[in-house]
């Protein structure tokens, strides 16, 4: 949206304003006519509306100590005969509301995911654009790097990382870092999809006629790649972070579940899964399976709208 | 095609030499060896005579020829936590885990190919709507919580299958041990299978698909057609046949995924293999462990990825003729 903007003011000539520009676009034109892509924006809007206002919008505050009662503990959702109206969704062992915890925990599934997914950009666009554009040895080094790393899948990569950042910190000091670790270790393990796509489209991109015309007026490299070859490829780096947003997220919930993810103190929605599980078998399904469900909610939502970026932004498909 | 082989061989062991490389800075920067391996009470006098056996005085150049030379004996050295050495404890885990993972790979091609096929087929079929929809449920739920629903309805609900573990194994060829052979055992494998297979099956369903429905355009099946060859013909001896070059591919390849993503799954089910060892090593810090899981990973990764290069040049003359140009 910002970047349609940011083109209006670069030609000023059209009397249309950017919203109208927006409205005219493909693009609006291809969401406006898939249902299941609305939906899809939608349930993600509202979502990450709910996990950015969570202290408004949750009826509890499960982090206040004081707001805790444990003779509230374990009970079942509100439909359930032994439910309370003021717990929607029932309580946690501790007596935390679970609806709540899920918002909570959903700002901190999503916070880390945006944060994984822009540091994997920062490192492999930049990478990919040297790559792509000067060729030899940088191009070399980095797709060697690259190939190594994509032997390994994302979740063993971050696992690592996670186990030497233990080793490195120690148990305490491990506690106070966990969230920088864990977007260092996913963004980390991330980074190499951009980087090849980016070159890819870089080689394609570095001998048209515009580039040409750049360096001719003696541009620097980098204001060349910044300011005139990004531009252009930029399209599939959105495609490909929406879909990493999903995967990214499900890893963050995948680090949690494991238990090298967030602390239960800052639950998750993996944490939170992880907490539930324990009590799965007593027959407290609540506590796992809403958070679960939220998770699974979100991660469909965003692939689907992933999907259908995808497709919009492919030519071919037009 | 030799040329091509030897290329792709530096190009594997590269990849393990990088790799131990890396294992080996664990080793060497990630906490202190001896502080894991003795207990609180142990003199200083007593702790230098351990660093010197165990050759930590020495130059990091000698330690790292060292340990290279040890790893290829598959020697990672004593775990912290357990006091054993590395090569017997992952000697006991390692059946456990690859039983769990080829056999998950066998469920991935079994249901995935065939619903490919129908979907390429039919695509306007509802029930190829309802496996879409199916496979779009199994990129989007991650692997944990699609093991805690089975789990939830299978277990808990309904009491149907065991939960976790192995069920009861039977050692064959010294210390292999398999659930194949008993009724627990079998029972036990389902829900762990199926969890760890259904992303592969969901990749391989729509890679197929997608094939399928390329093929089904190209002219030769059209010619087949206007030959008047049966269906069955058709769909399969031509139209699959052409398929399969990238099915073999990616299920090769995801071998290797599927072994590392049975971390997940054996924590869900608590079963006794490398991943749940892997994760154990990762929370305790527990270097030797984790070096081992590392190296082993990338030799069947690279392995895999050798061979299954090989057998893509074997099996498609196109790339024989490009490779061996190139």
């Amino acid at each position: 949206m910002t970047e349609l903007a940011g083109e209006a003011n670069v030609a000023p000539a059209p009397p249309r304003s950017a919203l109208q520009r927006v409205l005219d676009s493909d693009i609006f034109y291809s969401f406006t006519g898939s249902p299941v892509t609305i939906a899809s924006a939608v349930i993600t809007l509202l979502l990450v509306a709910a996990a950015l206002l969570a202290p408004l919008v949750a009826p509890h505050n499960p982090f206040d100590p004081a707001s805790l009662s444990i003779a509230d503990s374990l009970l079942p959702p509100v439909w359930n005969k032994d439910g309370v109206s003021d717990y929607l969704l029932g309580t946690d062992d501790q007596g935390r509301d679970v609806l709540s915890t899920i918002l909570y925990g959903m700002r901190i599934s999503l916070s880390v995911g945006f944060a994984s997914v822009l540091l994997a950009i920062a490192i492999g666009v930049p990478l990919g654009l040297a790559a792509g554009y000067f060729g030899g040895y940088a191009d070399a080094i980095i797709m060697r790097v690259a190939d190594v790393q994509l032997t390994f899948p994302a979740i063993l990569t971050a696992l690592l990382i996670d186990g030497v950042a233990r080793g490195i910190a120690g148990p305490q000091a491990y506690n106070d870092v966990v969230f920088p670790v864990l977007v260092i270790s996913i963004g980390l393990s991330f980074w190499v999809q951009y980087a090849r796509t980016v070159r890819g489209s870089v080689l394609v991109e570095a001998n048209k006629e515009y580039v040409l015309a750049a360096r001719l007026i003696g541009l620097r490299p980098i204001a060349i790649l910044f300011r005139h070859i990004l531009p252009n490829v930029i399209g599939p780096v959105l495609v490909i972070a929406t879909i990493n947003l999903a995967l990214a997220i499900i890893t963050e919930a995948t680090l949690s579940f494991l238990g090298v993810g967030v602390p239960p103190t800052q639950p998750s929605l993996g944490t939170l899964i992880r907490i539930g599980n324990d009590y799965l078998f007593s027959g407290e399904w609540w506590i796992t399976i809403f958070p679960g469900i939220t998770l699974a909610v979100l991660v469909l939502a965003v692939n689907l709208l992933g999907d259908w970026l995808r497709d919009a932004l492919n030519p071919k498909l037009r | 095609m030799l040329a091509f082989a030897i290329r792709r061989l530096m190009q594997a062991v590269g990849v393990i030499v990088v790799v131990a490389l890396i294992s080996f800075a664990l080793f060497r920067f990630v906490g202190d060896p001896i502080n894991q391996l003795v207990g609180q009470d142990t003199t200083p006098e007593q702790r230098a005579e351990l660093r010197q056996q165990l050759g930590l005085d020495d130059s990091v150049v000698v330690q790292g020829a060292r340990f290279i030379v040890n790893a290829a004996h598959f020697n990672f050295g004593i775990s912290y936590q357990f006091k054993r050495p590395v090569s017997d404890i992952v000697a006991e885990r390692l059946p456990a885990t690859l039983e769990l993972s080829v056999l998950s790979a066998i469920f991935a091609l079994l249901v995935g190919v065939p619903m490919g096929v129908y979907t390429g087929l039919y695509p306007a079929s509802w029930l190829s709507r309802v496996f879409l929809a199916v496979s779009l449920l199994g990129v989007s739920l991650p692997t944990f919580l699609i093991g805690i629903l089975l789990i939830f309805i299978f277990s808990v609900d309904l009491g149907l299958l065991p939960s976790f573990g192995r069920g009861d194994v039977v050692t064959i060829w010294g210390t292999w041990t398999t659930g194949l052979l008993t009724t627990s055992g079998l029972r036990s494998l389902i829900m762990p299978t199926i969890t760890l297979g259904l992303f592969q099956m969901t990749l391989i369903m729509r890679l197929v698909r997608g094939e399928m429905l390329e093929v089904l355009r190209t002219d030769y099946i059209k010619f087949a057609r206007a030959r008047g060859l049966t269906r069955r013909a058709i769909n399969f001896g031509h139209a699959l046949k052409s398929t399969l070059v990238p099915v073999i591919t990616i299920t090769g390849l995801q071998l290797g995924s599927i072994f590392a993503f049975s971390i997940i799954t054996e924590t869900v089910f608590q079963w006794p293999g490398m991943g749940l060892l892997f994760l154990q090593a990762v929370q305790q810090v527990d270097i030797p462990i984790m070096a081992a899981y590392l190296m082993l990973v990338a030799v069947i990764f690279t392995v895999v990825n050798f061979i299954v290069d090989m057998l893509y040049v074997a099996v498609d003359p196109r790339i024989r003729i490009r490779g061996v140009q190139a």
